[in-house]
């Protein structure tokens, strides 16, 4: 990063006779920009893939006129829909917090994006600690659920809220449990180091590098993940016939728009850190390079975010208890199993 | 390293500017219509019944006291799995018996019942919890 900065800043480059400071600050600005764009894109494309995957599945149509060929507008119509809806903020909310707990959702996502390596050479920061960063940032989005569950001065918020937060702090747990496969095989916490140790085609993937034990571990990982982002079937915080909308009840407008694009960006977040641990992020799957990296990734991200389109429509909700039971009780042991049955496969054979 | 977390802040700042500046102008464009009716809490349509700050389930703390053994837990695994093929079998056999304790802790909770979520409470004359 830095080095690439310096050559920006050689005589004839794109930024030549600009101070070091200022260049790199313009190029943070830059990859922010970028991120923000795969964001609103994401978020725009996520809306009407998901409307028409479940139209589909269900043997109908989706939304087929805005924009005339399949109804492709329809998000970025949806979009300024909410831009030009009103705000309401109930009398009886905590103001401040109200206000802020879109802000720290939003961050949360947004800021996740920073250690995921996109290309040999695309990243935005390749942080020495990536794995452990990207757990840390997505699990502030707990705090800003938290907040606005309990600032909205609704039951239903209140108890979407809570119950969210129960359920993602639950599936923390064994969301850690199946990363640490992942980081026994490459040796390295880094993302970008991640996707590097498995070069060379798909039999080096993180995913087949611990005989069945990453396997499980890569299944306990979607299955956890897809709790912590509230998919169904794991979608209990805003379970509509119970809670109306759980913690985003009170939320409406660009507020309410901001829940949902945090929601989107963090499906594509966890679908980008399962490809990245386990199924080689840009890395070729036969080990060549004619496709491009960045174009790859997309690929395997997509086909996981697809899955978890596909599972919304195939299993029922949980129960709250039954939520609690799979995260303690199933995903939990078998998370500490395999982190020692991996451990014992890379040491002895 | 320094000049990378530079960046997580920048994202930080950009999160924050961005989310305002959204609203601000959604502000600028959108309608307002001042309504007592409609700035009351949505309750299922009836008015709403005392306020919603109210006491709830203290299982809720013991979900969230496990979590933070738990995932304090997980973050001494994260340093010991990178290097942990370097560190031997005897790392290993340390790491294997520290995790042992602490399963013995989820064992625990798990026959008081208080990994369910609805907790059977036993009358004094019936049992021991």
């Amino acid at each position: 990063m830095r080095e690439y900065i310096l050559t920006l800043t050689e005589p004839g480059q794109l930024l030549s006779g600009v101070s070091f400071g200022l260049a790199s600050l313009l190029v943070m600005v830059a990859s922010c920009a970028a991120v923000l764009g795969v964001i609103a894109l994401n978020g725009m494309f996520l809306v009407w893939w998901e409307r028409k995957v479940s139209a589909h599945m269900q043997a109908r149509l989706g939304p087929m006129t805005t924009g005339y060929w399949h109804g492709w507008l329809q998000s970025i119509a949806d979009g300024i829909k909410l831009l030009l809806k009103e705000t309401i903020v109930p009398l009886l909310v905590d103001k401040p917090l109200f206000m802020l707990a879109p802000v720290v959702i939003f961050g949360s996502a947004f800021m996740a994006f920073v250690p995921i390596p996109w290309g040999e050479h695309l990243i935005v920061a390749d942080l020495n600690i990536g794995v452990l960063y990207i757990t840390a940032i997505t699990s502030l989005s707990v705090i800003g659920v938290v907040m606005a569950g309990w600032a909205s001065n609704n039951k239903w918020s209140l108890y979407g809220g809570m119950r969210s937060a129960a359920q993602i702090v639950s599936y923390e747990i064994p969301v850690g449990l199946a990363m640490v496969p992942a980081l026994m095989a490459s040796g390295t916490l880094s993302m970008q180091g991640i996707v590097e140790s498995q070069a060379g085609g798909f039999w080096h993937w993180n995913l087949f590098a611990g005989g069945p034990f990453t396997l499980i571990a890569f299944v306990v990982f979607f299955i956890a993940s897809l709790a912590e982002v509230n998919r169904a079937p794991f979608d209990l915080p805003e379970a509509e016939s119970e809670l109306v909308s759980g913690f985003h009840t009170e939320y409406s407008g660009m507020c309410f728009a901001f829940f949902f694009l945090a929601e989107y960006s963090e499906m594509f977040v966890v679908s980008a850190i399962a490809s990245v641990l386990y199924l080689g992020g840009w890395q070729c799957p036969l080990g060549l390079s004619l496709i491009p990296g960045p174009l790859l990734f997309l690929a395997k991200i997509l086909f996981l975010v697809f899955i978890q389109l596909w599972f919304r429509w195939t299993f029922p909700r949980l129960r709250v208890d039954q939520l609690m039971h799979l995260a303690w009780k199933v995903l939990t042991p078998i998370g500490f199993v395999n982190v020692f049955g991996a451990a014992l496969w890379l040491v002895l054979i | 390293m320094i000049f990378n977390y530079g960046n997580v802040l920048v994202f930080a700042i950009a999160a924050t500017l961005f989310v305002t500046v959204t609203m601000l102008v959604s502000r600028l464009l959108q309608p307002s219509v001042y309504d007592t009716e409609k700035l009351t809490s949505y309750e299922c349509g009836m008015r709403p019944v005392g306020s919603a700050w109210v006491q709830f389930s203290i299982r809720f703390y013991l979900v969230a006291l496990a979590f933070i053994i738990f995932d304090v837990e997980i973050l001494f695994l994260f340093p010991w799995s990178v290097v942990f093929t370097a560190a031997g079998l005897a790392a290993l056999v340390k790491m294997g018996i520290f995790i042992a304790i602490l399963l013995l802790g989820l064992a625990y909770a798990w026959q008081r019942s208080d990994l369910d979520w609805v907790k059977q409470v036993m009358s004094p004359e019936e049992g021991s919890f």
